[in-house]
């Protein structure tokens, strides 16, 4: 704990839920032995996050759980969840979990006199001591109101319901259905107030972008932000926004760019172990070949690396590098590296950054490329961008992992214009850049800024070889006409630091 | 308004003999009330033609689902199908007899 940050002050014990990055922005789960409220529109994956709760608690926690559903039959629900890989008659069978279904039909039933809702909490009580259950869902309680007539016994009763979970001291997930102006259709809200979160799946552009957010949680601090989540193969997980506080290390060692002579113009030594780096330039101007050099350089060290390819299949890329003499093909074989090429157009850039940051848990790199970074941008709004690139380089500086993103600048002069929404966020920023001189064809490239290491402020010729990318000794380009072309305004400001 | 019992009784059902069902939660007021008001209904206008089964979920808990009882005091009219719910105290002997079929809905 660093020393300029508050002590932690004491929170309410919690309730892991095993929904990956849910319990880091929850700090820990959702509130022991009390209920939660999860809302959200139809398909938001309610029902999906309560399921997860329960089987997570089944499997990894030891904590059995009682689902109490009002929505499908038990065989319907089982089928639906089967495709997540949840096996529930088997959980069921080794008496883990426990289903009961509720079927209520107004047209059967003739109300007359008073009544109350014990025939619930008997269900309820009996499923939960049949398993033993630390854990239960009422999914969609609310349907109830489309059943019975009487509102006011209805609601009474639902107070009553809600008291009575807090004294089984079972963690329980209530979902409901998002009403107008309300969170919940009927208010639910009202009853269950020690966490409420909220689901959202909204489609902008033909692109659709789940989001989760945590509307209220007492007793314990938690983020505000919405935080994009994903469902797929694997089930759901959340994006967290990882370190709420810049307190990331800030490690001493350096790793190489694999250039021996981009090295030395890095304080001799490359980039920092855990810093985000920037190449930027016109298409054409040799981004990937440094980032495919960055990359053979890690897999010699034997690090793992993963690739994130926004434009090329990853068959193109390993002919195209071949062909500059880089062979990435023997890492992938290794198992070192990894590609995870994508559309940008397929999702919203939330989505792809959740992805990633799931790729990225999965495989566990020590260093990624994302190339071309510029590629997402063309999803959201450039507020967006910087706001969701800030979360996933803030996710990779916390895990230490070195990234390289490469960045396509539309044309000459606009170099920096495109960086200026992520640039600040880039520790070290390389430029290179395409030059006419005497007829010939040249490539020049510099280091725009490094933080924390003296680097040099050369503009060095390369060449791109069948050896690889070779950095020139000299500086014979031609200085001036570059400076002009190339250099941006402010440069003094950024250099150095 | 209704004339008689008699003459707005279903024919179908004048005969048939009526298996019911009624859920309660241990002694409570309602029960006890559903009860008593079932069985006076039950004594005028079934008369040697019903049974009654009571069950204590406080006693059976697993019998609720079957049935799918959520609201008590729940009767259930087993027999003459189909299967009919009226929940509540019973104190409304009218739409009681329209619950069981005994009286057609007004």
């Amino acid at each position: 704990m660093l020393p300029h940050l508050p002590p932690p002050r004491p929170e309410l014990p919690k309730t892991p839920t095993g929904i990956r990055g849910f319990d880091e922005i929850t700090r820990g789960g959702l509130p022991t032995g009390r209920p939660t409220l999860v809302c959200g529109g139809p398909g938001s994956g309610k029902t999906l996050l309560a399921l997860t709760f329960l089987v997570n608690g089944a499997l990894q926690f030891d904590e059995p759980g009682v689902l109490l559903t009002f929505e499908e039959n038990a065989e319907e629900m089982a089928n639906d969840v089967a495709s997540l890989g949840f096996d529930l008659h088997e959980l069921i069978a080794a008496k883990k979990l426990a289903i009961d279904y509720v079927r209520v039909e107004r047209s059967e039933i003739e109300e007359t006199g008073e009544y109350d809702l014990e025939g619930l909490f008997v269900r309820l009580g009996y499923a939960i001591r049949t398993v033993g259950a630390r854990r239960v869902v009422l999914d969609t309680i609310e349907s109830l109101f489309a059943g019975l007539k009487n509102d006011a016994i209805l609601r009474s009763e639902l107070r009553r319901l809600f008291s009575w979970l807090k004294e089984q001291r079972v963690t329980a997930v209530i979902t409901g259905e998002r009403g107008e102006g309300l969170l919940t259709r009927q208010g639910l809200e009202e009853y269950v107030s020690d966490a409420v979160i909220l689901l959202d799946h909204r489609v902008h552009d033909q692109v659709s972008t789940r989001r989760l957010r945590v509307v209220k949680y007492r007793g314990s601090y938690h983020g505000t932000n919405e935080y994009p989540f994903l469902i797929d193969a694997d089930g759901l997980s959340v994006l967290p926004v990882s370190s709420l506080a810049l307190q990331h290390d800030a490690p001493l060692e350096r790793v190489s760019s694999g250039i021996p002579n981009l090295d030395d113009m890095l304080g001799g030594k490359g980039y920092y172990r855990g810093s985000t780096i920037l190449v930027s330039g016109t298409a054409g101007t040799g981004k990937t070949s440094m980032c495919a050099h960055f990359l053979d350089a890690a897999c010699r060290r034997g690090e793992r690396c993963l690739y994130f390819l926004f434009e090329e299949s990853p068959q193109q890329l390993l002919r195209n590098m071949r062909s500059i003499g880089v062979e990435l093909e023997p890492w992938v074989k290794a198992g070192l590296l990894q590609f995870h090429a994508d559309r940008p157009s397929r999702y919203g850039l939330e989505t792809h950054l959740a992805t990633m940051h799931r790729v990225v848990a999965d495989f566990k790199p020590t260093v990624i490329v994302i190339d071309p970074v510029t590629n997402l941008m063309t999803v959201g709004t450039s507020a967006d961008v910087q706001a969701m690139l800030t979360r996933i380089i803030d996710h990779l500086k916390t895990e230490n992992i070195t990234a390289m993103l490469a960045s396509l600048a539309p044309g000459r002069g606009e170099i920096e214009r495109t960086e200026s929404t992520i640039s600040s966020l880039m520790d070290s920023l390389i430029v290179l850049a395409n030059e006419e001189v005497s007829g010939r064809h040249r490539r020049g490239v510099y280091v725009l800024k490094s933080r924390g290491m003296a680097h040099s402020n050369e503009l060095r010729e390369f060449t791109l070889t069948d050896k690889g990318l070779r950095v020139l000794d000299g500086t014979d380009f031609p200085p001036e006409r570059v400076r002009v072309d190339h250099r941006p305004e402010g440069l003094e400001q950024h250099a150095g630091v | 308004m209704l004339a008689s019992d008699g003459a707005t009784s279903r024919p179908e059902a004048a005969g048939q003999s009526y298996e019911l069902r009624l859920y309660v939660a241990g002694q409570t007021p309602k029960s006890v009330l559903a009860l008593a008001n079932l069985r006076l209904i039950c004594e005028q206008h079934l008369h040697g033609r019903y049974e009654i089964e009571v069950i204590d979920l406080m006693q059976n808990p697993q019998l609720a689902q079957g049935d799918q009882i959520l609201a008590l005091p729940t009767l259930v009219r087993r027999l003459p199908e189909p299967i009919k719910k009226i929940i509540g105290d019973l104190s409304n002997t009218e739409r009681v007899l329209v619950g069981l079929d005994l009286r057609v809905r007004s």
